[in-house]
């Protein structure tokens, strides 16, 4: 090199890394938290919806396969410890998702604090996001307190018999209690979007693909969330229609 | 043709601001919006108001100074467009148009449609570079670039810092620019040595300006108008998982 | 000789350049110039005027050197100065093409490019670090194109006969600026380097025949402030918008260099101008700047205008037999790839002639049908989407179906303060660097060539010669009340208190496009004594009635874009009168400067080498400006003819 040049100052490394907060505080790192238990929570749906389905085969295969659930693993297992395990990652998943969820929202409501005055409809790749995400959540967390009250702890439910999960299942979405059904339904479309957008959005946080992968992603998400609400809807329309008694 | 304007008028950082309306006439189709603004400030000036200030500089397109949200939507309604290459001919006579500034907190308002964008320098400073002292380099060609890696980091770094993809997102977040600069820097072999430690800081420098999270909504992408894609954004997040899982 | 309109001084000359071979005098003056030590960079403080190209790139090396340094840029971010908007690329004398190029090439292009009006040694030099800037900005991260074997690729750009430019698609000065932004914001983070964005300078502080600082004003608050340092580097760029219509950013202005020129900086060859002839034509009384398209377009594009005046058929319409091809006509060797001066005039003469195109004459046709035959609509998409997309969405017109409407535009100012070998201008301390010094082009610059000079000037040279200076300092603190600053500052109050206060009821830019009318008119591509004469009557006039009738709203202390501009208007009236006097007393023509009563039989430029082998230098004085000439000397490139026949 022709020119000569000496003292050379620069940034370390090491002060420049050092972040606010840890780098999982920080709004990616938040965000794969968002993005692992939100994975986590979909597999559980899918299982879960792969088990309701269990109502098309009457009260006794039904009622087995939940007590199986609470079975699986004896004798080596304790009574109901799978389902123990199940229930406690089940629950620090959520725990995880809602507070990163609170934590990244107000993150945003901080980043925006004077609205605009006009509005233009999102145009965006997941545009339909913008709306659906937080305000599904509310429904979906609605939804939940509701299912955990009817069908797991059976205190709005007429079925009290904890091992009667069919004849609780037949009795929630009975003809007359249709509201409760509709309820089912809405909430249903809430985790539909919550689903579209969640699951490719998780792979963009954690993976991120390339361009072409991000549409291949899209697709998918679309497809498992078409599944997953028709999986769970045909239970509770099934009932309703006494098509299944 | 004739337009009105709201336009958000606003004395200083300190003094609430707020929308107001202008009528304007003659509007040339073949003006730019810029341009638009001109005649609207000579006339104010003339009847001896304060013009409205907004930023702007080569009207090319390229410096990233000009901003402005047109109707809801950042540089207006033509895709891939800075407001200064924004033609009036895609307006109409009559039209209302609703002018405001980015709005994000980490982007305060100086004065009326002028914001403060230097949150944008700090993420840089805080690891936008490669270190290459000035007289260290090896010949250009010892090190050489494939093609689509070389073309990739081009459109990546075609960024021009406008903030519109702050200024879209609803969550305010700076992700895409971020992004982009780490995208660019971490194609090249050059960028390879910082990669960890880039991606840490810079991201630890945007939380810090106060920029929100990403949700992948994708309107940021939408309004940028170098049409930087959220490709950027899968790799900002999967060098800063990696970073970050080496830092713990 | 006009000397009713200045006085002619002293002659001048280099001191620093070296003697002996050519290619030993930039190693000789690097060994020969004095070295700071390490530890006392510490103790140096530098102000740098300028964050473009020049400006950013200087002020990280020195801050990666260990000076202490303060830069200034008037945008929001360094990032955003005019460099970013160059296009085509920019030159080295790589040879990676093995097509016969070298530094020599490089040196004797410029030199004749320039039209015999540079320095043979500082041309020179820029040729050899050349090639130390591409080495460079590739370990910045650089996206350079390449080729699929991952090697740079190269284009040869204006008309050059090697390819010898290196380019990032259409966007290579932000690349670059880029680049050089980035090592900046690294010296930043690393604190050796305090950036100060919107801010401006206006003035600059002299004491004891030294720049010694600079005042200047927070465009924000209003706040003005003295900074006091060992030396002063303006980057400040050129003074295009002096025609008010060009292809500079809004911004760009003389302000900073014209305040050190009234403080006793010489102005060397105001007039030089380069008018680019690839813009898109003005639409109407509301433009506001012109742009620029890519020279590279007359690769492919063909220029015509209709044989008969006043023909107003659609393109379409009319029939090749009355179509006049006029560049292939009078320039049958290089046909559409003329020097950019030639293809300009050649414009604006048929332009003249009555055979115009589009509003109000002023255009010619640059027609890609032929190409789009040849090629492909496809290939001609993929060499050039990205230029005929902007044209569109400036024009509205499609360029894939109705030829290009292209004219010349004021581009490129190769005038400057005059600075020697080591790029100190007559003050001492007070360097200047990029467009913004006149020393490397000449009469006129090769396209790709001012993104070379601007990284040649920050990363390689300047911080190289600077040290000889500085090796004497730490000077002498200055204080808030020295006489100095204190009568820089009063001068800055007082102005802005003028345009605050003046009565008036005219705007700005009212004032400023009339004005560029009047330079574009009379010291635009084709100049005559008695247009520059009556130039000077007209801007004096203008410029009276500009104090008497400007209008400026606002305070001082906030952000105040009025004041900003009127402060920039006043300086643009006193460089305007002083570009006519040079063109006035330049009776030659040469490269960007176009006299009319200098040519040749067919209208070619013609140098008139026995009496004006000089650099003009002008001294500002308050009643008529003081010429200095530095004679010229071509040892290396003997001085012939252009022909470009
Ligand atoms: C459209 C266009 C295309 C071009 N294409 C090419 C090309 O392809 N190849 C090529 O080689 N050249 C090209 N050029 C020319 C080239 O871009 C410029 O000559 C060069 O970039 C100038 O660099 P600079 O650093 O000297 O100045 P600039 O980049 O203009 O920077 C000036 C700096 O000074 C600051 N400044 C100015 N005044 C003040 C003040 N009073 N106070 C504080 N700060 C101030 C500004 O803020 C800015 O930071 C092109 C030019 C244009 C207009
Ligand atoms: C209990 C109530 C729930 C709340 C409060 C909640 C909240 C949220 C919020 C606010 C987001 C971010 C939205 C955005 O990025 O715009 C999100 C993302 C997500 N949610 Fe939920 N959610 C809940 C339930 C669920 C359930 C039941 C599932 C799975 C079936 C799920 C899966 C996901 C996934 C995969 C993501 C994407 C993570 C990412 O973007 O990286 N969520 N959730
Ligand atoms: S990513 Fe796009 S929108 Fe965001 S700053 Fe860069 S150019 Fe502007
Ligand atoms: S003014 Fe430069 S991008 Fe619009």
């Amino acid at each position: 090199m022709s020119t000569d040049l000496q003292t050379r100052t620069a940034a370390q490394p090491g002060e420049r890394a050092r972040a606010p907060q840890g780098p999982w505080r920080s709004n990616i790192g938040l965000k794969i938290i968002m993005a692992v238990s939100g994975i986590l929570l979909v597999l559980f749906i899918i299982a879960h919806m792969a088990g309701n389905l269990h109502v098309f085969e009457g009260r006794e295969e039904m009622n087995a396969y939940a007590a199986g659930l609470r079975s699986f693993g004896e004798p080596l297992l304790p009574h109901e410890s799978f389902l123990w395990i199940m229930r406690i990652g089940l629950i620090a998943a959520a725990l995880a998702h809602i507070w990163s969820a609170v934590v990244l929202t107000r993150r945003a409501m901080v980043a925006r604090p004077v609205r605009y005055a006009s509005r233009k409809p999102a145009r965006g790749e997941s545009r339909h996001a913008v709306a659906t995400m937080r305000w599904g959540a509310i429904v979906i967390v609605l939804f939940v307190v509701w299912h955990l009250l009817d069908l797991t702890w059976r205190t709005v439910n007429p079925v009290k018999d904890i091992h009667d999960a069919y004849g609780a299942v037949l009795a929630t979405f009975s003809p007359e209690r249709w509201p409760v059904t509709v309820f089912y339904l809405l909430a249903l479309v809430a985790l539909g979007f919550h689903l579209r957008h969640g699951i490719w959005s998780a792979v963009q946080t954690i993976s991120g693909p390339n361009t072409k992968w991000r549409g291949r992603t899209q697709a998918i998400s679309l497809a498992v969330a078409v599944v997953v609400v028709a999986g769970f809807a045909i239970v509770p329309l099934a009932v309703t229609f006494e098509l299944v008694s | 043709m004739k337009l009105s304007l709201r336009i958000w008028r606003q004395p200083d950082a300190d003094t609430p601001g707020k929308m107001v309306s202008y009528e304007i006439d003659d509007v040339s189709e073949d003006a730019s919006f810029l341009e638009m603004l001109d005649v609207l400030n000579e006339r104010l000036i003339a009847e001896g108001e304060d013009p409205v200030a907004f930023d702007h500089d080569c009207r090319e397109g390229i410096c990233g100074a000009c901003s402005l949200m047109i109707d809801g939507q950042a540089h207006g309604p033509q895709a891939a467009t800075t407001t200064c290459q924004l033609h009036m001919r895609k307006f109409k006579d009559g039209d209302q148009i609703d002018v405001e500034p980015w709005r994000a907190g980490a982007f305060p308002v100086i004065k009326d449609l002028v914001v403060d964008r230097t949150a944008f320098d700090r993420i840089i400073q805080a690891g936008g570079y490669i270190s290459a002292p000035t007289g260290t380099a090896p010949d250009a060609h010892a090190v050489p670039v494939p093609k689509q890696d070389a073309d990739a980091a081009f459109s990546a770094a075609a960024c021009i810092g406008c903030g519109a993809c702050v200024a879209a997102c609803p969550n305010g977040s700076g992700m895409l620019f971020m992004g982009a600069k780490v995208a660019h820097l971490g194609l090249m072999p050059q960028g390879q040595p910082e990669r960890h430690t880039r991606v840490l800081g810079m991201v630890a420098a945007h939380d810090e300006a106060g920029f929100g999270g990403c949700t992948n909504t994708g309107e940021c992408a939408a309004a940028c108008p170098k049409e930087i894609g959220l490709d950027v954004i899968g790799r900002l997040n999967r060098d800063f998982r990696k970073a970050a899982a080496r830092a713990a | 000789m006009s000397t009713d309109f200045y006085r002619e001084g002293e002659p001048i000359a280099d001191t620093k350049a070296p003697a002996g071979p050519i290619s030993e005098r930039w190693e000789k003056r690097r060994f020969s110039g004095r070295l700071v030590n390490p530890a006392n960079r510490r103790k140096l403080r530098v102000i740098v005027v300028g964050t473009g190209l020049a400006g950013a790139s200087a002020a990280a090396t020195l801050g990666e050197l260990g000076y202490r340094v303060a830069n200034y840029c008037f945008q929001d971010s360094a990032r955003r100065a005019h460099s970013i908007a160059a296009q085509g690329g920019i030159n080295a004398a790589k040879n990676y093409r093995n097509d016969g190029d070298s530094v020599h090439r490089l040196f004797y292009d410029t030199v004749k490019g320039g039209d015999f009006r540079s320095r043979e040694s500082n041309v020179h030099r820029l040729a050899e670090v050349s090639t130390e800037i591409i080495d460079q900005c590739v370990a910045q991260g650089v996206p350079f194109a390449r080729e699929y074997g991952g090697l740079l690729d190269n284009r040869s750009f204006g008309g050059a006969q090697v390819s010898r430019t290196f380019y990032a698609r259409g966007q290579t000065g932000q690349q670059l600026l880029l680049g050089a932004y980035q090592a900046l914001q690294r010296q930043v983070a690393a604190g050796t380097v305090d950036l100060h964005t919107r801010h401006e300078m206006l003035e600059l502080v002299i004491a004891d025949g030294k720049a010694r600082g600079i005042v200047v004003r927070d465009l924000v608050t209003g706040e003005i402030s003295t900074e006091i340092a060992d030396a002063v580097v303006l980057a400040t760029g050129g003074y295009g918008n002096v025609f008010f219509l060009s292809t500079n950013a809004k911004g760009c202005n003389v302000t900073a260099s014209w305040r050190a020129h009234r403080k006793g900086a010489y102005f060397a060859n105001p007039c030089y101008t380069q008018i680019h002839p690839t813009c898109i034509p003005q639409s109407g009384e509301h433009q506001s700047k012109l742009t620029l398209m890519s020279e590279s377009l007359r690769n492919d594009g063909r220029v015509w205008v209709p044989k008969r005046r006043g023909d107003d058929r659609a393109p379409g319409d009319i029939p090749e037999a009355e179509r006049d091809y006029y560049l292939e006509r009078r320039y049958p060797a290089f046909g559409n790839l003329v020097p950019r001066d030639i293809a300009s005039r050649a414009a604006k003469m048929v332009c003249d002639e009555g055979r115009g195109v589009g509003p109000g004459g002023l255009g010619v046709y640059l027609d890609f049908a032929d190409a789009i035959k040849r090629l492909g609509k496809k290939a001609v998409e993929a060499k050039y989407g990205n230029l005929f997309d902007m044209y569109e969405r400036i024009t509205g017109e499609n360029p894939y179906e109705r030829p290009m409407r292209i004219y010349p535009a004021v581009h490129y100012t190769m005038g400057g303060l005059w600075v020697d070998y080591d790029l100190s201008s007559n003050i001492p301390g007070l360097f200047v660097t990029g467009e913004a010094n006149f020393s490397d082009h000449g009469a006129n610059r090769l396209g790709a060539s001012a993104l070379m000079q601007g990284l040649s000037d920050g990363y390689f040279v300047l911080p190289n010669t600077i040290s000889d200076y500085l090796a004497d300092g730490p000077f002498e603190p200055l204080g808030e009340d020295h006489e100095a600053v204190v009568a820089a500052r009063k001068e800055v109050d007082d102005r802005i208190a003028f345009f605050l206060n003046n009565d008036g009821d005219r705007t700005v830019d009212s004032f400023h496009r009339e004005l560029g009318k009047i330079m574009w008119e009379y010291c635009g591509m084709e100049r005559t004594d008695e247009g520059l004469r009556k130039a000077i009557g007209l801007i004096r006039g203008l410029k009276d009635e500009f104090y008497r009738r400007v209008k400026v709203t606002g305070k001082a202390e906030e952000l105040n874009q009025q004041l900003e501009k009127a402060g920039r208007v006043a300086d643009f009236f006193e460089l305007g009168e002083l570009m006519c006097i040079d063109a006035l007393h330049r009776t030659e023509s040469c490269g960007g400067h176009f006299r009319a009563e200098s040519q040749t039989e067919d209208g070619e430029a013609k140098r008139d080498d026995e009496h004006f082998s000089y650099v003009a230098a002008w001294e500002y004085g308050e009643d008529a400006p003081v010429l200095h000439k530095e004679a010229l000397e071509f040892e290396y490139v003997k001085p012939t003819q252009r022909s470009y026949k």
